[in-house]
């Protein structure tokens, strides 16, 4: 044990492959063609046409199911990208020292921010106006039928200081600032990361633990903001006072399941050789725990509201659960974000084999997304939603995209942080 | 316990030495009794070749009964020995019952888990603890090493593998 000699390849780089990159491509192919035939059948009205007329007062276009589903999309690959960055400053602010070899794995998903955030803000442009029911001037307007005192009185979190129901300069200069600054902690981690790959030292280590400690400050109060920005308001009269824990917590789970599948696939490429069944072992706990972690936090918002029983907030749940379109998915997302993981992972053996931890996280990166499908679609489309081939083509094109961004990103760099004060004592990390 | 039982105990310094000391011991055929050290030595199970412990099965099961209790209680009480409209919910209002199953499941499976930790290492109040050394609390490792268990060697071998494995004394130890 303490006498084993390493002899670890400290200068590996991931070979970003035209193999792996053709498979991408395959995949994005297949999820555009996917895309392309959901657009088609839903132009050719999807059945749902004569039902246009909407209590909200206008008619439902084929073409807001697509933003809706642009718009699943940008939250969760935005908070899988943030969760990688999240994790990585966890690792150094609580000067974790098993986790060395990973951290280079965590922060690449960062490297999709940059597009997220342009995508997200150029998205919010073209389609905000219809996903978000608030940005419609007669809710403001004392004088109109469709006047609505509620959510006057909210509107200043949107519009401020611009006059309601114009242009909501509040939530775009918010949306700004936390890409801004995201990309700006991101950015820096990489740099430090990169002048310890080649100076050494460890007052790179020092410098990072600080600004991880700015970063996860940040990031306590951005990451609930934008929950309820982005997701939160597209039901705007409704409320929950944990909604940015859930939302959190469900963009941690699905970067976890990222990340742990990202190095168990590197692993199996042959790269990492020094991490071993205990740090996936590791890596499932944190899978395990923090989904756990967010059934809680799904129970909770649930049980409360049910037992409370009042009616402005059971809006929320009886919009999804009394819908044939959204019901059964509830179940679903229990089902693929609990009660599987918990039962799949409940041994030690199953968090420190590869096969499982697989399984297990491709089974919530998808149950995630249907969590994020039933935050975002019953309040944008009501019973003119569901899960087809247009979802379907969305999530594969976003994936194969964030892949090719992530993994290039990896690429670019080393895969090992070669001078991190800690990787001796992580070769030894042993449970 | 009633008949003499003879043990032979190697006494050890350092946990580096204990720890070799053991692969060595198992490695010519030895069985080690037990290894007691005054605090808890890294790998020093993985040497031993101690299976993984079953603990873990019986709080699952322990977890379980406390769940089923938990549900049937509630089912019963509210359903059909005495029901009352809460809330205006259904008399059977599942969502209701997740907290108190959850706290029953957490609390059977640490019972359960404690009790059978007690049970299969004899932790019973009245049980006669039998210290090999008294050192072992302080700053000695000792390998104990049951006679009955190595009929097959002599008393003077065992004794000369435990001292060419780095033991400073060799003792000699009887329980009644």
């Amino acid at each position: 044990m303490a006498h084993d000699v390493q002899n670890y390849n400290l200068d590996q780089k991931f070979d970003f492959n035209a193999g792996i990159k053709k498979s991408l491509l395959t995949i994005l192919g297949i999820g555009a063609a996917l895309l392309v035939i959901g657009i088609v059948i839903a132009m050719a009205g999807g059945g749902h046409a004569e039902e246009g007329a909407e209590a909200t007062g206008h008619a439902f276009h084929w073409y807001e199911r697509l933003f809706a589903n642009v718009w699943i999309n940008n939250v969760y690959f935005t908070g899988i990208a943030i969760v990688g960055v999240f994790f990585f400053a966890i690792q150094y602010a609580a000067q974790a020292g098993w986790s060395a070899p990973i951290t280079r794995v965590m922060l690449s998903f960062g490297n999709w921010l940059p597009y997220a955030a342009l995508i997200m803000i150029a998205s919010f442009f073209l389609m905000g106006h219809n996903l978000f029911h608030w940005w419609h001037a007669e809710l403001f307007d004392p004088n109109s039928p469709e006047y609505d005192s509620i959510i006057d009185g909210k509107g200043a979190f949107f519009f401020w200081p611009m006059e309601k129901g114009t242009f909501p300069i509040f939530y775009i200069a918010r949306m700004v600032i936390f890409f801004g600054f995201w990309v700006f902690f991101f950015n820096k981690f990489k740099k430090i990361a990169a002048a310890e790959d080649q100076l050494g030292g460890d007052s790179h280590w020092f410098k990072m633990r600080s600004w991880s400690a700015y970063f996860l400050v940040f990031f306590a109060v951005s990451s609930s903001v934008s929950a309820w920005d982005w997701v939160m308001s597209i039901d705007t009269h409704w409320f929950s006072t944990l909604f940015g824990w859930y939302v959190f917590a469900s963009w941690f789970v699905a970067g976890l399941s990222a990340i742990t599948l990202l190095t168990i696939f590197l692993k199996g490429k042959g790269y990492l050789e020094m991490v071993n069944e205990n740090h996936i072992h590791d890596l499932g706990k944190f899978v395990f725990g923090f989904s756990i972690f967010w059934t809680y936090l799904w129970f909770s918002q649930f049980l409360l509201i049910y037992y409370a029983n009042i009616p402005e907030e059971t809006v929320y749940f009886v919009e999804r659960l009394s819908s044939d379109v959204y019901g059964p998915f509830i179940f679903v997302n229990i089902g693929m974000n609990f009660v599987l993981p918990f039962l799949v992972l409940m041994t030690r053996d199953a968090k420190r084999h590869g096969v499982f931890l697989k399984l297990v996280c491709t089974l919530l990166l998808v149950g995630h997304w249907v969590d994020f499908f039933l935050m975002v679609q019953p309040g944008t489309l009501g019973h003119n939603g569901g899960i087809g081939f247009m979802e379907i083509g969305m999530l594969l094109v976003y994936g194969s995209a964030v892949a090719l961004v992530v993994l290039g990103g990896l690429a670019k760099g080393n895969l090992l942080p070669k001078n991190h004060p800690m990787l001796e004592e992580s070769y030894h990390h042993h449970i | 316990m009633e008949r003499d039982t003879h043990f032979i105990l190697g006494v050890y310094e350092d946990e580096d030495v204990l720890l070799h000391a053991v692969k060595e011991v198992r490695s010519t055929g030895v069985k080690i009794h037990e290894v007691y050290s005054p605090y808890p030595v890294h790998g020093l199970e993985h040497v031993l070749g101690y299976k993984r412990s079953r603990l873990p099965i019986a709080a699952f099961l322990f977890g379980m009964l406390g769940t089923s209790l938990a549900l049937t209680m509630q089912f019963y009480m509210m359903k059909f020995d005495w029901p009352m409209i809460i809330g205006g919910k259904d008399f059977a209002a599942f969502p209701d019952f997740i907290p108190v199953s959850f706290e029953m499941t957490v609390l059977l499976a640490a019972f359960g888990m404690v009790g059978v930790f007690m049970v299969s290492s004899n932790l019973k109040p009245w049980a006669q603890p039998r210290i090999f050394d008294v050192r072992i609390t302080d700053d000695k490792h000792v390998m104990a090493i049951d006679i009955a268990n190595n009929s097959s060697m002599e008393v003077e071998k065992i004794k000369e593998i435990l001292k060419s494995s780095g033991a400073t004394e060799v003792n000699n130890k009887s329980f009644e």
